[in-house]
C-alpha cells in the first residue's frame, strides 16, 4: 500500500505530453420551468497519464454532471458547452473519426448517440458507479455483461473475450471467477459487486477510468479494500483515474491532484499535498476544518448558512454569502477568475493570500 | 472521566431475534439482529455506537425506544425520580410517559418529516399528542424549540420543502427536544449531511447537551464522527457488542482485532500519513446465517480455533474497558495513527 | 448555546442582506400546502388544464341539460323521422345576411327505386332561431317548472334538430344532452361507491395486516380472476324488470361498484403498507400519537393524492361499462336516456350507411374517456408535488 514505485516511472506533471484528456471551458446548462440552472460553470481540468485526479465537493456542487460530460452522457435537457480534449492512446479503437495522429477529439463536437463516442465510452474512457446493483443488467450473467463490453471494443471471438473477461475478474480479486463468470448481479455482495463493475471498466483497457464515488454505498472495510484495488491497478496499467467523491479522506488516499469544486465551478485546484497543507480558497479551509478528524476532539469550524441552489445566482463569488473573508463590493462585483498563484496552485479567490 | 455521574440507561442481554417462516410454518431460519449486547450509559454523557452496515446498531437504538420490540433483555432507565426502571416490562400506557424522556433523531433529514405539514405541526405534535400545550402557548413553545436549534422562529408556517437539508435535521432536532427528553438516540443524526453542514448539526448536538444537561446515544458509521462527539464508544459487528471503551482508549489502544482493522481502514484526511493498513479479507458476515463461535473470526488474522468453536464472553479488561474476544490478552493490537 | 444563537444571527443577517428580494418572490412557495404545490404544477399541464375545462363545461351542460335542449327527449316529431343534421345558417339568397341564425324547413323525399326516404332543405321556408324561448314545459330537476328553453323556434313542432333525429323523429341533441345527465353522473356516482368500498377494505387490509389481509387479497385475486363482462351480463340479468329506472340505475351504479373496488383497494393497501414504514410515521408513534391520529394526520392527507389520481383514471372505466351493458341491452333501458342506450340505435349496418349521425353519443363518449385521461395524466404529474 505505502509503495509508490510508480513515481518512478510516471514523471511528474509536465506540459502537454502526458496529458491524456484538457476539460476547457465545460459548461453544462439545464433549462428547466424556473430559469437556467447551471450544474457545471466553466471547469478547466486537465487528467494526466497514469495519474489520479480527485474532484471533491459537497452534493450539488457539479462533481457527478462534470464527469457524466466527459461520456457525453448528461441527461437530454442539459447543454454541454466548451472543449473536452481527448488524446486517444490507441486511435484504431475509436471509429468513425478522421484526424491526422497527434491531434485531440473534442468530445463536445461529437454526435451524442454516434459511432465515435460509442467506441470511446469503455474504449478510451470507462466508468464506475456509485450503485454497482444498478449498473449491471439483473437479467444477464455478470460473464455476459463484461464480455458484452470486450467483443464491442476489443474483439469478435468469444473465446478470446471469455480468456480476457476471466483475466481480468482475476485481476481485480475476484475468489473463483469462473464461478463468478455464470453468475448473476444479485449473488455477488457489495464489494464483489463492485470488483465486478471495475472488471468491466477495465477489460477494455481504458486510458481513463471515471469513478464516481465508487466506495460511497461499501463499509469502511470494504472501502479499503476497493481503494487499494483501484490504486493497484491504476499503478500497473497506467490508466489515469478521475476520482470523484464528497470525502475528504479518500481524496487524501487516492489523489495525486485535486480540483475542489463549488457551485458548478473549481475553486482550488492543485496537487494533494498542497491542498490539504496549504489550501489558499477559504472555502476548501473551512472544508478541511469542518471534518471531525481523529486528531481534535474542540469544536468544529464549521461553515455557516447552506450551499445556494445554482440557478439565478448573484454575480461574483459563488462561496461570497458564507465566507468569512467576504468583502462587499470585491469579491461579488464580477467573476471571480481562477488564477496561478504558485506554479501548478490555482485559486478562484482575490484574497487568497489572506487565507 | 468523573466518577459522580450515574449511570442513565443500562441495556443487558437485549436481543433482536426474527424469525423467517416459510410455507407451513416450518421455520426457515432466524435473524439475530441484536445478539446479547450489554451496555450502559452515564448521565450527560455521548456513548458513540459504531460498526458496519447490517452490524444490527440501527436496531439496537430502536429496541432501547422500543420502536421495534426486543426479543429479550432488560433496558433499564432511571426516571426522574432516579429509580431505574426496565423499559422492556412497561405497558404502552406507561411506555408512553417515558417516551418523553427518550426521544429519537433520525438519519434522513426528508424522510423523517412529513411533507404535508408546517413546522409548527412537526415540532408541535409530541406537545400536542402528550397534551403538554395548545394554542399559543404551543407557539411560543415551538418558536423557542427553533431558536434553539438555530432556525428562524418567524418560519412557523413554512413546510419542509422550503428548507435545505441541514436545516430540516434542524426542525428533527426541535421535535426530538420538544418534551424536554433527557436521552435522546442519534441514529446516523448527520449521515446524510455535506461535511460542513455535518459540522454545524455536530455543533449543536454538543452545544444542547451541554446546555440540557442531555445524555445521546450517537449511532454512526463515521469513525470521525464518531471519535469526535463521544465520551464512550461501542463496537459491533454482526449483531453483537466486541468492544466498549473510552473514546481515547478506544482509538489508541483497540483490545479487539476488528476495532483495530476498522480503525486502521478508514482513510485519514492527510495526504501525508498513509497509514500502514491492515485490510480485511472478505466482507461482513450475514447476520440470518453467521459464522461459528466468534463472529468475526472469518476475517481475524489472529484466528485460532477457540474462535471457530466457542462465542467469545463479555468480559471487562480495564476501567470502564469491555471486549468479548477470546485472545485479547495475549494481542498487541494497534490504535489510529495519531 | 450562546454560540449557536450568535452564529445564527449572523447567517440570518448574511442571508437577508443577499437574498431578500428572492426571498420574498420565494414567500408564497415556502408556505404553500401540499395542494398549493399540486395546483402548480397541475396547472403548467396544458393539456389536462384544457381537459379539466372540458369536462367541467359538460358536467354543467349534463346538468342543466332541460333548459339547454330545444325540446324534450320523448318528444317525437313524426314528419321527421330520420332526419339529418340541419345547418344553422346565416345567410339567405332572399333576405341577404341576418344576425338571427335560421333553419330551413326539411321536406321529405323518396327515391322511387330504391324507396329510401331523403331529407331536402326547402328554402322557401326559414325557422329563425330564438333565444330563451318558451317551448315544451318541464321541470328543472324535478322542482322548477318552466318552459323556458334557452334555444329553440317560435313555432311549435318546427324542425331544429343540429344532430339529426332518431327513427322515432326525436331530437337527437335534446337526446344527447339528457344522456349525458345519465352517463357522467354515473361515473361519479359509481367511482363514488368504489371508493369507499376500496378505501374500507383497501385500509382495513393494509393497516390490520394478518389474517384480515389474507383474506381480503385472496377475495380480491378471486374477483380479479373473474371475467367482468359477462360477470356484469349475469348480475344485470338478475335485476328484477319489475324495477323501475331509477332502482335500476342505483342497481347498476351497486354493481359496477361490487366488481370495481378491486383495484383501488390495492393502491390503498400498498400506500398504507409504504406509508406506515416511513420514518415520519415512526417519529409520530415515538411522541406519542395515536393510531386514529397517525391514521387521519399522516397517512391519510399523504395518499389523497394518490386516491384522486386513481379515481379519476377509473371514471371513464365506469362510465365505458355503463355504456357497453347499455349498448348491449343489458344494462339501462329505453325510455331512459343514457348514451349506451342512445348507440343501441346505431346496432346495425343500414343504419351506419344511411344515419350516420346517429354515431354522435359515441364521440361524446370518446370525447368524455379521452378527457379524464389526460386530466388523469396531468393529476398523476402533479400528485406528488415533493418528488
Amino acid at each position: 500500500m505505502t509503495v509508490r514505485a510508480r513515481e518512478e516511472f510516471v514523471k511528474p506533471a509536465s506540459g502537454r505530453e502526458d496529458a491524456v484528456m484538457e476539460v476547457k471551458n465545460l459548461k453544462v446548462h439545464f433549462q428547466l420551468d424556473e430559469g437556467l440552472l447551471k450544474a457545471v460553470d466553466g471547469v478547466d481540468l486537465t487528467i494526466r497519464r497514469g495519474r489520479t485526479l480527485g474532484i471533491v465537493g459537497e452534493s450539488g456542487c457539479g462533481k457527478s454532471v462534470t464527469s457524466q460530460a466527459l461520456l457525453r452522457i448528461v441527461p437530454a435537457s442539459g447543454k454541454v458547452e466548451g472543449e473536452i480534449l481527448l488524446y486517444p492512446s490507441d486511435r484504431s479503437k475509436i471509429d468513425g473519426i478522421d484526424i491526422p495522429d497527434g491531434d485531440p477529439v473534442d468530445l463536445v463536437g461529437l454526435d451524442g448517440k454516434g459511432r465515435t463516442i460509442r467506441s470511446i465510452r469503455g474504449g478510451e474512457i470507462a466508468m464506475i458507479f456509485q450503485e454497482p446493483m444498478k449498473a449491471f443488467s439483473p437479467i444477464h450473467t455478470i460473464g455476459d455483461q463484461i464480455m458484452e463490453a470486450i467483443l464491442l471494443h476489443k474483439t469478435a471471438n468469444r473465446k478470446e473475450a471469455y480468456d480476457i473477461a476471466l483475466e481480468t475478474l482475476r485481476k481485480v480479486g475476484m475468489s473463483n471467477p469462473e464461478q463468478r463468470m455464470d453468475e448473476y448481479p444479485h449473488q455477488l455482495s457489495g464489494g464483489m459487486r463492485q470488483r465486478a463493475m471495475i472488471a468491466m471498466a477495465l477489460s477494455c483497457e481504458p486510458s481513463i477510468l471515471i469513478a464516481d464515488e465508487p466506495t460511497t454505498a461499501l463499509d469502511v472495510t470494504v472501502q479499503a479494500q476497493v481503494l487499494q484495488l483501484i490504486n493497484e491497478l491504476r499503478d500497473h496499467t497506467g490508466t489515469s483515474v478521475i476520482f470523484i467523491t464528497h470525502d475528504l479522506g479518500v481524496i487524501a488516499e487516492m489523489s495525486d491532484e485535486v480540483a475542489v469544486m463549488y457551485l458548478g465551478k473549481v475553486v482550488e485546484y492543485t496537487d494533494v499535498d498542497t491542498l490539504f497543507y496549504g489550501p489558499k480558497h477559504p472555502y476548501t479551509k473551512a472544508l478541511l476544518n469542518s471534518i471531525p478528524s481523529v486528531a481534535r476532539r474542540d469544536r468544529l469550524e464549521s461553515i455557516e448558512g447552506t450551499v445556494p441552489f445554482p440557478m439565478n445566482l448573484p454575480p461574483g463569488c459563488g462561496f461570497y454569502s458564507r465566507c468569512p473573508l467576504a468583502e462587499d463590493g470585491v469579491c461579488n462585483a464580477g467573476d471571480i477568475p481562477l488564477r496561478e498563484i504558485a506554479r501548478g496552485h490555482r485559486v478562484r479567490c482575490v484574497k487568497a493570500e489572506q487565507v | 472521566m468523573s466518577e459522580a455521574k450515574q449511570i442513565i440507561l443500562e441495556v443487558t442481554g437485549m436481543k433482536n431475534i426474527s424469525r423467517s417462516k416459510r410455507f407451513f410454518k416450518r421455520t426457515a431460519g432466524s435473524v439475530k439482529a441484536v445478539d446479547d449486547v450489554h451496555f450502559y450509559i452515564r448521565e450527560g454523557e455521548t456513548f458513540g455506537l459504531v460498526g458496519e452496515s447490517g452490524c444490527g446498531k440501527t436496531t439496537l437504538g430502536r429496541c432501547i425506544l422500543r420502536a421495534i420490540e426486543p426479543s429479550d433483555g432488560k433496558t433499564h432507565f432511571r426516571d426522574r425520580t432516579g429509580n431505574m426502571v426496565d423499559l422492556n416490562t412497561l405497558d404502552s400506557r406507561r411506555l408512553r410517559a417515558f417516551r418523553r424522556d427518550i426521544q429519537l433523531i433520525f438519519q434522513d433529514p426528508y424522510s423523517s418529516l412529513n411533507p404535508r405539514m408546517t413546522v409548527l405541526g412537526i415540532v408541535g405534535e409530541p406537545l400536542v399528542c402528550n397534551k403538554l400545550a395548545g394554542g399559543e402557548k404551543l407557539k411560543e413553545r415551538v418558536r423557542e424549540l427553533m431558536e434553539m436549534v438555530g432556525l428562524d422562529s418567524r418560519h412557523l408556517e413554512r413546510y419542509p420543502h422550503a428548507f435545505s437539508g441541514g436545516q430540516r435535521q434542524r426542525i428533527g432536532i426541535a421535535r426530538a427536544l420538544a418534551t424536554n427528553p433527557r436521552f435522546i438516540v442519534c441514529d446516523e443524526a448527520v449521515s446524510a449531511l455535506d461535511v460542513s453542514v455535518q459540522a454545524q448539526i455536530l455543533n449543536l448536538l454538543q452545544d444542547l447537551q451541554r446546555k440540557l444537561g442531555l445524555s445521546y446515544l450517537f449511532i454512526s458509521h463515521d469513525l470521525g464522527v464518531i471519535q469526535h462527539i463521544s465520551d464512550r464508544v461501542g463496537v459491533m459487528y454482526v449483531g453483537r457488542m466486541v468492544e466498549t471503551a473510552r473514546t481515547g482508549q478506544l482509538f489508541a489502544r483497540p483490545r479487539h482485532p476488528y476495532t483495530e482493522a476498522l480503525l486502521s481502514a478508514k482513510p485519514l484526511p492527510d495526504p501525508r500519513r498513509k497509514a500502514e493498513r491492515i485490510i480485511l479479507s472478505g466482507e461482513v458476515a450475514n447476520p440470518a446465517n453467521p459464522p461459528s463461535g466468534c463472529y468475526f473470526h472469518p476475517r481475524c488474522p489472529y484466528a485460532t480455533d477457540i474462535c471457530r468453536m466457542e462465542k467469545p464472553p463479555w468480559r471487562a479488561v480495564g476501567d470502564d474497558h469491555y471486549v468479548a474476544c477470546h485472545r485479547t490478552d495475549e494481542l498487541e493490537l494497534q490504535g489510529a495513527a495519531i | 448555546m450562546s454560540t449557536v444563537l450568535e452564529k445564527t444571527d449572523k447567517r440570518g443577517i448574511g442571508i437577508s442582506r443577499r437574498s431578500r428580494r428572492r426571498r420574498d418572490e420565494q414567500g408564497a412557495y415556502e408556505v404553500a400546502s401540499q395542494w398549493q404545490l399540486m395546483w402548480w404544477k397541475f396547472r403548467k399541464h396544458k393539456l389536462a388544464m384544457a381537459s379539466a375545462v372540458i369536462l367541467l363545461l359538460m358536467y354543467l351542460t349534463a346538468a342543466f341539460c332541460e333548459f339547454l335542449a330545444p325540446t324534450l327527449p320523448a318528444q317525437r316529431f313524426t314528419e321527421y323521422k330520420n332526419a339529418p343534421p340541419q345547418t344553422v345558417r346565416f345567410y339567405d339568397k332572399e333576405s341577404g345576411f341576418s344576425f338571427r341564425p335560421f333553419v330551413y324547413d326539411m321536406k321529405m323525399e323518396v327515391d322511387t327505386k330504391t324507396f329510401r326516404r331523403t331529407f331536402q332543405a326547402d328554402t322557401s321556408k326559414k325557422y329563425p332561431i330564438h333565444f330563451f324561448v318558451r317551448g315544451e314545459p318541464y321541470k328543472l330537476w324535478g322542482i322548477f317548472k318552466t318552459d323556458i328553453h334557452l334555444f329553440g323556434t317560435k313555432e311549435a313542432g318546427a324542425p331544429l334538430f343540429l344532430m339529426g333525429t332518431d327513427d322515432l323523429g326525436r331530437d337527437l341533441f335534446t337526446r344527447i344532452l339528457y344522456g349525458a345527465r345519465v352517463s357522467l353522473s354515473f361515473g361519479i356516482l359509481g367511482i363514488i361507491l368504489t371508493l369507499v368500498l376500496g378505501l374500507l377494505l383497501g385500509g382495513i387490509s393494509g393497516y390490520l395486516g394478518g389474517v384480515t389481509d389474507t383474506v381480503i387479497q385472496r377475495a380480491i385475486d378471486l374477483l380479479i380472476c373473474l371475467p367482468t363482462i359477462p360477470l356484469w351480463m349475469a348480475l344485470a340479468a338478475a335485476l328484477p324488470r319489475s324495477w323501475s329506472a331509477l332502482d335500476i340505475y342505483m342497481g347498476m351504479i351497486v354493481i359496477f361498484s361490487i366488481i370495481g373496488w378491486t383495484g383501488l383497494a390495492r393502491v390503498v393497501r400498498g400506500k398504507i403498507l409504504s406509508l406506515r414504514e416511513e420514518d415520519f410515521t415512526m417519529a409520530a408513534r415515538l411522541a406519542g400519537a395515536s393510531d386514529i391520529r397517525i391514521i387521519r394526520k399522516h397517512l391519510l392527507p399523504s395518499f389523497a393524492s394518490y386516491i384522486i389520481v386513481n379515481t379519476t383514471l377509473a371514471i371513464p372505466g365506469t362510465i365505458l361499462g355503463e355504456t357497453s351493458l347499455s349498448f348491449l341491452g343489458l344494462g339501462l333501458q329505453a325510455p331512459v336516456v343514457s348514451w349506451g342506450v342512445l348507440l343501441k340505435d346505431a346496432q346495425n349496418l343500414e343504419t351506419l350507411a344511411h344515419h350516420p349521425w346517429l354515431l354522435w353519443p359515441a364521440f361524446f363518449i370518446v370525447l368524455t374517456v379521452l378527457m379524464f385521461n389526460f386530466l388523469g395524466d396531468g393529476l398523476r404529474d402533479a400528485a406528488d408535488p415533493y418528488k
